[in-house]
């Protein structure tokens, strides 16, 4: 299968497999006009399987977002059809507007003008708490 | 500088020493605190129903001189009209030096404390935490052990949803030689999280059992609190567990001579009246200490904020 090369325009490499269309739905991909490619069970020599996205577009993209999902995963940034920068994505500490508490009995469930803000509370398990109540983030 | 109290954490094992010594100091010295917050305004918002924990925090202003404006029951309050929270604080630190604020909603007072400009003391915040309560389980420890470590502390009843539990094992996980007994039923027990936070990463012992006779002889401290019958489905398993967890006089006959018995309060019927006689219950002074670490927290807060 083949994918066009982008001009300008970004690739987020090295998803770990299934995780490719969770971060094109938090990155609010399906809103773009550009095109883009997601591209979900490629072999991988380091993963065996990974997701690929192609944005054909010159967009910023949160990288926080990038690192709760999948922090292994890379960020190429092309320009003018060469790679100009490769970014190396890590858990970020805090996470604001990027998912929402679940737990009902949370002040955040009731008052909509507040922020959503997890911390990271276990780098091991991948483990986010809800600034406000402390409710561990549930799964994706 | 304005600094709110959330959570025990908060507080550095220093600050919560000398909070107890302050606390000490104005059960020996009341007089010496009577005109401490002359003039300063203390507002209770209690967005839920509290006795306890309001009237205590009342007191403990009027003691030291202050006054009280208070808010009682989101239903007489501007949260009726759909004021949010932040505005609520901002706009009561217009009228008072310190809020104490009980909400239903768990992290209100995080909110409250972010948007007002004045301290915010969190009087409980839904399941979440209730730090004065924990603060005057720990003077009561202190008067009538001696001590904060080397204790064999025993908490029998709902250990799953019971926060003042949790945030105790927080707190006390902080002091040397402990070990806990935890005594519930199997649906009740500490949740894990807690066990791995508290206990766990601090190598601190502890054992599980569901059997409060077994164990009542090894106890420096025993904490109770209520089985509720809410978390139960079936009727029949919450009569069968609450019962079993009734403290009596026959089961106090098992226990230490210097043992120490706790509770939050309020009880429904897992004391007996009948061990209130007993010297070694501590739930009535565990109140009054009550009292006393709020007082010696607002006079805290008070000073760090320039106010007094």
């Amino acid at each position: 299968m083949n994918v066009d090369s982008i001009r300008d325009g970004i690739v987020i490499d090295h998803i770990a497999a299934g995780c490719g269309m969770k971060l094109y739905r938090l990155l609010g991909l399906e809103t773009l006009e550009a095109p883009v490619a997601m591209i979900t069970n490629v072999v991988s020599r380091k993963l065996g399987r990974k997701d690929i996205i192609k944005v054909d577009a010159a967009i910023n993209v949160n990288l926080d977002i990038i690192g709760y999902v999948d922090p292994g995963a890379t960020v190429n940034i092309i320009r003018n059809g060469e790679l100009k920068e490769k970014k190396r994505i890590d858990m970020p500490e805090k996470l604001v507007n990027v998912i929402s508490c679940k737990n009902p009995r949370c002040i955040s469930s009731c008052e909509q003008e507040l922020d959503q803000v997890f911390h990271l509370t276990d780098r091991e398990k991948k483990e986010y708490r809800c600034a406000y109540c402390e409710a561990k983030a549930s799964s994706l | 500088m304005k600094r709110s109290i959330i959570d025990v954490p908060d507080l550095t094992p220093e600050e919560l020493d000398q909070l107890m010594d302050t606390a000490e100091d104005i059960i020996a010295h009341p007089d010496d605190y009577a005109d401490a917050c002359r003039r300063k305004k203390l507002a209770t918002l209690f967005f839920e129903p509290s006795t306890r924990t309001r009237l205590s925090f009342e007191a403990a202003m009027y003691e030291l001189g202050g006054n009280v404006l208070s808010v009682t029951g989101a239903g007489t309050s501007s949260a009726a009209k759909g004021e949010s929270v932040a505005d609520t604080a901002k706009t009561v630190s217009c009228y008072a030096d310190i809020i104490a604020m009980r909400h239903p909603k768990e992290g209100a007072a995080l909110v409250a404390a972010r948007n007002a400009s004045v301290p915010v003391i969190n009087a409980g915040d839904g399941g979440h935490c209730h730090p004065t309560q924990t603060l005057a389980d720990l003077l009561t420890i202190r008067r009538e052990k001696g001590r904060l470590g080397n204790l064999t502390v025993g908490l029998c009843g709902d250990l799953k949803f019971g926060r003042t539990v949790h945030s105790l094992i927080n707190a006390m996980s902080r002091y040397e030689g402990l070990n806990f007994v935890l005594i519930s039923p199997e649906e009740l027990k500490v949740p894990s999280y807690v066990k791995n936070d508290a206990l766990k990463k601090k190598n601190i012992p502890y054992t599980q059992t569901t059997d409060l006779e077994q164990v009542i002889g090894d106890l420096d401290i025993l904490y109770m609190t209520r089985v509720q019958r809410e978390r139960f489905f079936n009727e029949e398993d919450y009569l069968r567990l609450r019962d079993s967890y009734i403290l009596t006089p026959e089961k106090m006959k098992k226990a230490r001579p210097d043992l120490c018995v706790m509770h939050p309060l309020p009880r429904v019927n897992e004391i007996s009246v009948a061990v209130d006689e007993d010297p070694r219950a501590c739930y009535f002074k565990q109140v009054l200490n009550g009292k006393y670490m709020r007082m010696a927290l607002i006079l805290k807060l008070l000073k760090e904020a320039g106010t007094i």
